[in-house]
């Protein structure tokens, strides 16, 4: 495979006269431009970015150090500070997984996103951007895609669980999975969004990196939402980070075996203005937050070349 | 002989090409052609039909509004005034129907380094809707045409730049459309790696019934089309075939090595009434078609010949005679000389 490339001057001018393999044409009929033909573009698009997944290794490993070191380093440091405010038995680490499965798919949505601005600096969003195909495929296709790999790197985080002292409930798996999802698709939604808007690689990831860290600690991923100062709570409650993590503590806090009130003190339900949020009405918004993202970087898409 | 059949939504259906007498309404036409980019007039009043079949250049230095024209015709662009079609379908109105026929291959390298040839161009074939029957054996046809199937699963980051280059131009081919676009499809590359694109691309004529609109500033590579528009601060002053653009600047020159050079020269002016001179160490003429007056020469000369040369005016007085200056002098040399540094960087990583 790689023995041919070692001398590419010489297969070039080897290669000049080819050989007519196949001697007739092959007959390409080209159907009509539909809506089967973009689904079939965001398809590929789609599936582009799991080629890509399952050859960088490397990523996936990565981004999942800093989970990890939230979890069972910070988790552990801390948790002989927060053993006074937990009820015995319950560990930290529990309280904190909901938050770090988040931010397990946090970076891998937001930085597939960014590829769009590695693309495009490469060239190959030209390619796509010329293909006889309306943007909105591609740029679904590409929400789809981050939110794949990256709900596919929360599912590896949703393993370790039990070290977490959270239960493998077929249930609360599945719950979670799809919260991750969720997340996923309006974070990478998100991404796509800002790509739209730049062209460089690192004021991409500069300013990414700006808004996650923020993202993730005004979610209340470390710390309970409850008996928080006033300018606090503003901020968790506009932080949409805050509305899945807070369903998804909830779900893991409904699969364990509490004393009552635990779960009113550190997984209370969010509340606007003393209102009860419902969880489907906080799911709710994370996916029309998703979808009018996705519908912001489609009209950007359009604008461009 | 090579041929291919692209039924498009308003295409008749009866385009079975080849043996039927084919109606020659020309592929691409551009009428008063014009782009405006704020005070920049880059393109002013462009007009040109190219035939199917045909190989055609555009011809001129950089900034002369070459990649400006190819854009609007490949729906990348919009013309501030007038129209453009390309193989029937109105570059303005009609876009995602000239993007299915047209093939491209830009300047710089589109390709996804981190997949292989297979997978671009499987990419390709879903964005472009080829039916997923004809996907496998016409990628196999195009990577042969190209003599890249052997290397069909390494990643294009392995390629060198000629091998990209190829791959772009199959890939180009892949849904068969009725023009290709080729942007300056060798800038960046070595000579020999040079020759060899024009070898595919020649060998591509011979197999598939496309026609290729391309750009060039190599006057050596203009040679390969049958017709070239050369274009200059954004109009065609001139557009013809090679050879009668030569033509029409003026004659052929022959240089004769004799036995009497001389007599020669003496014999050249009672026989065929010519002026000749020495030049060069060699009796030299300027006559007006000079392979047709090379067997004549032979016949009555009367002084033995031991070498003759015939040369053609070189494109390069083509374009001097129609602009007053070489390409070389016009080429904005400070970009070319960046956007090959950019090329060669892309090609490294």
């Amino acid at each position: 495979m790689a023995t041919r490339s070692a001398a590419p001057a010489v297969t070039e001018a080897a290669g000049a006269v080819a050989e007519p393999a196949i001697a007739e044409s092959i007959r390409v009929a080209a159907p009509e431009l539909g809506a089967r033909h973009e689904l079939r573009a965001a398809g590929i698009v789609w599936r582009r970015e799991l080629i890509r997944f399952r050859t960088d290794r490397l990523r996936a490993v990565t981004s999942l150090v800093q989970p990890f070191l939230f979890l069972f380093i910070l988790g552990t440091g801390l948790s002989s500070l927060a053993r006074a405010g937990m009820p015995s038995g319950f560990d930290f680490k529990t309280f904190i997984y909901p938050g770090v499965l988040a931010m397990s798919v946090l970076f891998t949505a937001i930085f597939s996103a960014g590829s769009i601005v590695w693309d495009r600096e490469f060239g190959f969003l030209r390619e796509m951007l010329v293909a006889p195909v309306s943007r909105a495929s591609i740029v679904v296709g590409k929400c789809l895609g981050g939110a794949t790999i990256a709900t596919f790197q929360g599912l590896i985080f949703l393993v370790l669980a039990g070290f977490a002292h959270v239960p493998y409930n077929p249930v609360l798996l599945l719950t979670l999975a799809g919260e991750l999802l969720l997340l996923a698709f309006t974070l990478t939604a998100f991404g796509v969004m800002m790509a739209a808007r730049i062209t460089q690689f690192q004021a991409f990831m500069a300013l990414t990196q700006m808004l996650v860290m923020p993202l993730f600690f005004m979610s209340g991923a470390l710390y309970p939402l409850s008996g928080l100062p006033h300018w606090l709570t503003v901020l968790t409650r506009l932080d949409p980070l805050t509305y899945v993590v807070g369903p998804m503590r909830q779900a893991v806090f409904s699969h364990l075996n509490l004393p009552p009130g635990v779960i009113e003190r550190l997984a209370p339900g969010l509340t606007w203005a003393g209102w009860p949020v419902p969880q489907w009405l906080l799911l709710g918004i994370v996916a029309a937050m998703g979808l009018s993202l996705m519908g912001v970087a489609i009209i950007q898409f359009r604008r461009t070349e | 002989m090579a041929r291919l059949d692209l039924m498009t939504s308003t295409s008749t259906g009866a385009s079975t090409a080849g043996s039927n007498a084919v109606a020659e309404a020309p592929v691409i036409t551009v009428a008063g052609l014009t782009k405006r980019y704020g005070d920049i007039e880059a393109v002013r009043g462009i007009d040109l039909g190219v035939r199917r079949g045909e190989t055609f250049g555009f011809l001129g230095p950089n900034g002369a509004g070459k990649t400006t024209t190819i854009k609007i015709l490949c729906t990348l662009a919009m013309a501030t005034s007038g129209t453009a079609t390309v193989a029937g379908f109105d570059t303005a109105t009609q876009r995602d129907q000239v993007r299915r026929t047209i093939g491209l291959v830009f300047q710089d390298t589109t390709l996804d380094n981190y997949l292989t040839a297979e997978q671009n161009l499987r990419f390709h074939a879903e964005l472009y809707g080829v039916p997923k029957a004809a996907v496998p054996a016409r990628m196999r046809q195009v990577l042969d045409m190209v003599g890249l199937w052997d290397r069909k699963d390494s990643l294009v980051s392995t390629y060198s730049g000629g091998m990209q280059r190829r791959l772009e131009i199959s890939r180009g081919l892949l849904h068969a459309p009725h023009v290709l676009f080729l942007d300056e499809p060798t800038i960046g590359l070595d000579p020999q790696t040079r020759s060899s694109i024009w070898a595919y691309i020649n060998d591509l004529k011979q197999r598939e019934d496309i026609t290729i609109f391309l750009t060039t500033h190599y006057m050596d590579e203009a040679e390969n089309c049958d017709r070239i528009a050369i274009i200059d601060h954004g109009r065609i002053v001139a557009m013809d075939t090679p050879a009668a653009l030569k033509a029409s600047v003026g004659k052929d020159r022959v240089q004769i090595h004799t036995a009497d050079d001389q007599a020669a020269i003496a014999a050249l002016g009672t026989v065929f009434g010519i002026d000749a001179a020495m030049h060069e160490g060699a009796v030299t003429f300027s006559v007006d078609a000079g392979e047709q007056f090379v067997p004549r020469l032979f016949a009555e000369l009367s002084v033995p010949i031991r070498a003759v040369s015939v040369s053609r005016p070189s494109l390069d007085d083509v374009f001097m005679s129609y602009t007053g200056r070489t390409i070389r002098d016009a080429e904005a040399s400070a970009s070319d000389a960046m956007r090959m540094m950019a090329a060669r960087f892309r090609g490294r990583r």
